[in-house]
Formats: structure tokens, sequence, C-alpha cells
């Protein structure tokens, strides 16, 4: 499990209703049409009604386990910052993490019976693990291009810089095509390449 | 024949759909619950076979046994403790046999991810005697279920198919044959009353069968590919099946591995081989050592759950530090500690925003001064004024604050029985069971008989939202549509009732909160059994959003009433009370707004 380029355990967190399984469905297929093993796991059932949500993705030639072992995922990609703060104990040393700057408050924190954490805080666990932190504005910038649903392919756009194995740009756009309506598709893909330019730098 | 094959990303649910589809299942049946639903959601789609979701997992396994013995193929799916409620037409199966072959898929849940307890239901094989077997991931759930089909015509029992939510929702690479023969049967029922009418001289002659059969299937346990020998150093021997050997698999990267697909009954020669070839055996399962007592009653010595947790899911951590604690592995290979960051808020599950259960529950919550009594961990000392018995469902969340609407929930339909123990118990508060459209079909019904007849002084809310929403909106038989999506028969739950001999019975509308009020109350004061049906469609069903509310900050004084809804849409924003508009369901909804004691809360952010 030494050679990074050969295996890639990708954490995929946020709150249901952010397109968490979308993502992951499309980057496993991806992943699978060049020819590479993948196991997938999500979870589904209560935690769909507003709660947490993780996909564990992994990729490999040949990948055993579908879950990702604690501290060992060289990529979380999270939607949101209290959910990247509760998963910041998978990320292998030195692995990368990628948090969208958003906070979605749950219902404790109305009630003031709890507090949502800083972002010094999350940051800081963060980088007692690696130097290899991104905060990306992605809702602001998926608002900007007309629909914050588009936020899970702007996180695989920004993924798809990171990811050390070669999907091409046709394998990423016949994979998105494979899981969204026709209709939809061009503003999709225009979150993708958003995602992109904001992991070379152009839009931060 | 062309073959032509396809690798496709399929969960194991997938998998064993597309296994039996090709394997020549005609008929299937099953009751939505997790992690199995999506089983009978994706046979429903083929229309060469007859799908459908029974009332609960009782008639399914029935539906079952009556579609084999016409000698079809057939499916029937549950999660763990459906096949509690379906034990005992599954012992009468296990007792009569097939015609067609029988396959009975149970998911288990390890880790209790969405039920109400866990259960190991390896132990049903062993009870039933009947084979068992169980894939480790998506490809071998589509391969094994042509196997199960096979075994279970040629030793005359039904098969045992044994999921966990892990194999049952993992994703994994699956080569399908698309040119899988779906040849018809033979369909036709051989009057035969020995075996199939299980008077108690027949079932004594089926008993012999059932053990003469376990005694062959323990001869095919020796040499059957569902079983596979993997060699290795000759060191450590793992025996393992399930999800547990692609954890193990991954940890011990030289031992050799006894991997089980059939597991149950167990090959003793085989295994005392394997046991031979090693140094020392060490068993790794999930949950009870079901393996490791069979293999030790075999006189042979092995490890396991001294070291391997009994409870919970396994994961490649898991193994490596029991495997460390056996001394067969090294602590130095065992993963670093893992970084967390302390206090974090938690993130439970919700009812939606435009619920049509949250208007019921607010009233609930606001009867009995519950929130007085009960302290911040639902606890007291003394009754409140009113407790609530609870059901499975969505609704089973009004639990969480700030609603804190349920005092128990323990299996399908058990809200109206406990209701009635508690008042035939005598306490002192009034008893409210409340139960959801879906559960009330699948279990309830029987209970509500048991109140008339009984004269229970109980009020039975029942929350008709139409569908079976916590396991993905599945139809049942109030729904009006079939599995398979044609039109039926809606079964009128207010009929139903009346039927029964409920003299009190009103139906209000869930978003009428001043009607729901008052229809609880009255039912909650009565003095005998009455029945509130609440009727609002599923927030998710229902697309309809207009007139999302807005809060007039001007009016506001931010007194947190409309926080105890619960509502997700509803937050404090930097102190002050806001109504998130991509959230709010609108006029379709608007509990906030009735409920609104300054009537801040409108369509155009003015005073509603």
């Amino acid at each position: 499990m030494s050679n990074h380029q050969h295996k890639q355990d990708i954490l995929m967190v946020g709150v249901g209703g952010q397109g968490i399984v979308l993502a992951s469905d499309i980057l496993g297929d991806a992943a699978l049409d060049m020819g590479l093993d993948v196991k997938k796991t999500d979870t589904l059932g209560m935690a769909q009604r507003g709660g947490s949500v993780t996909s564990h993705l992994r990729i490999g030639q040949k990948v055993w386990s579908p879950l990702i072992n604690a501290p060992e995922a060289d990529i979380l990609l999270a939607f949101e910052k209290l959910e990247a703060a509760r998963w910041v104990g998978f990320l292998r040393s030195g692995g990368t993490a990628v948090i969208n700057n958003l906070a979605i408050p749950p219902l404790s924190i109305s009630l003031g019976t709890q507090v949502y954490p800083e972002d010094a805080a999350v940051l800081g666990s963060f980088r007692s693990v690696t130097e290899k932190v991104h905060l990306v504005n992605g809702t602001d910038r998926v608002a900007g291009l007309g629909d914050i649903r588009t936020l899970n392919i702007f996180m695989l756009g920004y993924l798809s810089r990171i990811l050390p194995m070669e999907i091409t740009d046709v394998q990423w756009e016949k994979s998105i095509a494979r899981h969204l309506p026709a209709k939809i598709l061009d503003l999709n893909k225009r979150a993708f390449k958003a995602g992109r330019e904001a992991a070379d730098g152009v839009n931060i | 024949m062309i073959m032509s094959k396809i690798r496709k990303l399929l969960s194991g649910n997938e998998a064993i759909a597309m296994g039996a589809y090709h394997a020549g299942v005609r008929v299937a049946t099953a009751y939505p619950g997790t992690p199995s639903t999506e089983i009978l959601e994706n046979l429903s789609k083929f229309k060469d076979l007859y799908a459908e979701w029974s009332t609960n997992e009782k008639v399914a396994m029935e539906v079952g046994l009556g579609a084999c013995y016409a000698g079809v193929r057939t499916m029937v799916s549950m999660k763990h403790v459906g096949l509690n409620v379906a034990a005992d037409p599954f012992m009468a199966a296990a007792t009569t046999g097939v015609h067609g072959g029988l396959v009975v898929v149970s998911a288990d849940d390890p880790g209790i991810h969405s039920s109400q307890g866990e259960q190991d239901n390896r132990h049903f094989a062993r009870l039933g005697r009947v084979p068992m077997i169980e894939p480790a991931d998506s490809q071998e759930a589509y391969d094994f279920i042509a196997a199960a089909y096979e075994m279970s015509e040629r030793f005359d029992t039904p098969v045992l198919f044994r999921i966990t939510t892990r194999v049952a929702h993992s994703k994994s690479v699956v080569e399908i044959d698309m040119g899988a023969d779906r040849a018809e049967r033979n369909k036709y029922f051989h009057h035969h009353v020995e075996k199939y009418v299980m008077l108690p001289g027949h079932a004594r002659l089926r008993v012999p069968h059932m053990h003469r059969r376990m005694a062959e299937l323990t001869e095919l346990a020796e040499v059957t590919s569902l079983n596979q020998l993997i060699e290795g150093d000759g060191q450590t021997g793992i025996i393992t099946s399930g999800v547990s050997y692609e954890y193990a698999r991954e940890v011990f990267q030289t031992a050799s591995f006894l991997k089980l697909g059939l597991i149950y009954p167990l090959p003793p020669h085989l295994i005392q081989r394997f046991a031979g070839q090693v140094k020392k055996l060490f068993v790794i399962e999930e949950l009870d050592p079901f393996l490791e007592d069979t293999i030790r009653a075999m006189g042979i010595h092995v490890e396991g759950k001294k070291h391997v947790p009994r409870f919970g899911e396994l994961n490649t951590g898991a193994v490596r530090h029991a495997a460390t604690k056996a001394e067969i592995m090294s602590p130095a290979a065992a993963a670093s500690e893992p970084v967390t960051l302390g206090n974090l808020p938690g993130r439970p599950p919700l009812l939606c925003a435009g619920c049509p259960h949250a208007g019921a529950f607010f009233v609930l919550s606001t009867i009995g001064k519950r929130s007085k009594v009960l302290d911040a961990a639902g606890r007291s000392e003394k009754e409140s004024g009113l407790i609530i018995t609870g059901d499975i469902g969505c609704y089973t969340l009004a639990t969480y604050p700030p609603l804190r609407a349920m005092d128990t929930t323990a299996c399908m339909g058990a809200s109206i029985g406990q209701a009635i123990g508690l008042v035939k118990a005598g306490v002192t508060s009034k008893v409210a069971a409340v139960i959801g459209d879906s559960t009330f079909m699948h279990s309830g019904i029987t209970g509500l008989i048991d109140a008339v007849y009984n004269d229970a002084n109980i009020a039975v809310i029942i929350l008709d939202n139409g569908t079976t929403a916590m396991t993905g909106h599945q139809d049942h038989p109030g729904s009006g549509k079939s599995a398979q999506g044609a039109a039926a028969q809606k079964v009128d739950i207010a009929k139903v009732v009346e039927g029964a001999g409920v003299k009190n019975l009103q139906v209000v509308d869930a978003f009428d909160i001043k009607s729901v009020r008052s229809a609880i109350r009255s039912a909650l004061g009565g003095g005998h059994l009455s029945v509130v049906i609440v009727r609002g469609k599923c927030a998710i069903i229902n697309k309809v959003r207009k007139n999302r509310r807005q809060v007039d900050r001007d009016t506001c004084n931010d007194c947190g009433v409309c926080l105890m809804i619960g509502c997700p849409a509803i937050r404090k924003k930097d102190g002050k009370v806001d109504i998130e508009a991509g959230a709010c369901m609108g006029d379709e909804c608007g509990i906030c707004q009735q409920l609104c004691p300054r009537k801040a809360i409108g369509t155009d952010g003015k005073a509603g």
C-alpha cells in the first residue's frame, strides 16, 4: 500500500442532500472504466434525513476491504466544515484534505445546546496531520454559476486535479453524463471546470 | 448461445437481484427494511417476473412458499429482524421443503446502522436445519445465487442467503453474464399431502428428511467450490466468510485462508485438513462465534472471539488489533492512532422540512408537561401526564430534541400492544400509541383488534403519509400502487379501523395544527379507545413548493417556539430566527406560521 499512484483511498463526507453518494458513484464508474478495481460503501438508511453522510471509495489494482481504515485515507473530500472535522481522524499523515468553506449548523446550534467549531480549530486539526489542506469556496463559486446543487460536481473537478491516477477528460465526461439528466449536463460541466480552475489556482 | 459479459459496479443488493433474475426467478417478495430493500426494488424492474411488496415479512414468506410449491424459483428478502416476523412460515418451509427453488435473503446489520437491534441470523440456519450461503462481495452475491437455487432444488430445502449491511450496500465490480439462461420451468403444483400438509403425522415423516439432507449437505460442503482454500506460508490459518474475509485478506498478506461460502453446514474433514497445514488456527467473523463454536465442537483447537469483537462491525483496523492481541501479528505492523477533534456537535437525522409528522409530535410534546418532567437524557423517575409508545419509521426520529415525543420503540407494530399493556398495568398517565401507515399495515392491525376486544383506554395515532418513507418510499397496501408500478386497490385505513370496531375515529389534516391538537386532546380525554388518523403527504414525495415562509424581523422577538417544531429549515442565524428559503415547503406545510405566538411568520416577511 506504499505506492499511492496505484492505490487511493478517498473519503467523501458532508450532509444528506449534498450529492455525495452521486459524486462517489461518478468517480467509481470513471475509475472502473479506466481498468482499475473499485470498491465503495456509503452510509444509507437513517442518515439520509439530514444526517451526516460518508462515502468510502477505494481505487487500486486490487482492493479487498470496502472500508477505509483510519488513519489511512489518501484524500478527504469534505463538503461541509463540521463534517470535515468529524472525519479528520481518517486522513493519513501527508494526505490531502479538500474542505468546502461551508457551515451547515445542526439544529443543536440553533437550540443553543452546542457550539459550531471555529475554522481555526478545524483547520488546525488537519494541519497537525498534513500540510496539504485546501479550503475551497465551492458553494460561492457554484452559486455564481446558478445552482448550488452542482457543488458535488465542482468538488469532483477539484479532485480530478489531485488524483494521482489518470482518468481522462473523456472518461470524466462520460461518467458524469451517465449519472445526470441531459438537461442539467451543461451546467454541471461548467461546475466541473470551475472545480478544476479552483484547483489550478485560477479563481481562488 | 452467445455469451456476453459486462463489468459493472454493483451493490451487493443489486448483484443479488441480477443473479436471481439470471437464475430464472419468477416470484419475488419482500417487506422493505434496511439493508435489504434494494433487492426487491431492483427485481421489480424486471417485467418478466412477479415482484410484490408484501404486507409484512411473514406474508412475504408465505407467498414465497406458495410460489415455490408451484415449481417456480422464488426469492424472499428481508432484514435480519424481518426473519423474526417470518420465522413461523420459515420453519414451516424448512419442514415441507420446496418444489421450485426457494432462496431466503436475510440481511444482518452488525453495528446497527439502521435497526432496532443487532442479531446474528446465522443461528436460523441451525434452527431450521437448512443450508446457509454467505457472499463476501458483489461478484459472489451474483454468482452464489445460482448455486443457491441449484442447492435448494437438489436437497429439497429453502436456502438461507446471508448478507450484512457492508455487503448489501458496498459497490464492487461484477462481471455479469448477460446471456444467462432464463428458461421457463415447469409450473405445476403436485398434490402431495405428506409433504405439504403439516399434520403431526406428516411432519414427523419430514423430520428425518431434514436430518438426512443436512448429512448430504455436509458431504457437499467438503467439495463445493463455494468454499475456497488459499495457500499461504503455513504459519497462520484463517477461517472466515463474508466481508470479514475482505478485511482479513487485506491485513494478512501471507496467511493461509479457508474462505467459507457455504457457512452451514460446515465441512469437518476440510477443516481438519486445513488445521493440519497451519501452526495456528484463527477464526475471523462478525458477531457471534458461530463458525468458531462449530469448529471447536469438532474437537479442533481454534481461537477467535477471545480476541475478535463480539458485536459491531469489523474493519481492517479491528482485525489488525485482534491479530496483535492473539500474537499472530507484531504490534509494529498495527496502524497509528488517528487524530480527533473533541466536543463536536452531533448531526442526528431529523424529520424533514414540511414533514407531516412534525405537527402531531409538536402537539404531543406539549401535553402532560413532558418537557418539564423529562431531563436532558429523556429520563424521569415520575410519569409525565402522557406516555407515548412509539413504533418504527421516520417518526421514531421524534425521540430526539426538540420534540422528544416518544417513550418506547421495540419492533414493528409494538406501539399498540405496549400501550395496552401500560394501561392494563394501571399507569396513571394517559397513553398514546403512535404508528405509521405502513407499519400499521405490517403489524399494527392485530394490536388494534386486541385493543378493541380487550377494551383498552388508549389513543392510537396513525401517521398516514401514504408511503413507506424511511426505507426510501416503497409502496404499501394503502398507497394505491404495486411494487411494479401498476395501479392497485387502496386499502383504506379508516375503514379497517372502523371495521375492527373502533367507535371513536377522527381523520385530520396533518398541517392543520388546531385540528390535530383538538383531535389528539379529545382522543386522550375520551375514556375509551380512540383512533386519530393524521393524514399528510410525505414532504419528499410532495414536490409542490409555493410561498415559502419568511420571518418578519420587525415582529419576531426570537422566542424560539418555532424552533421547537424541529424543522430543519428553521434555524438561528447570528442569534436571530431565520427560515432557509431553499428548504421551506411553503403553503403545503405552514405549521410554523400557525404556531408563531407573535404572528411574525408569513409569506412576504409580513405578519401572517
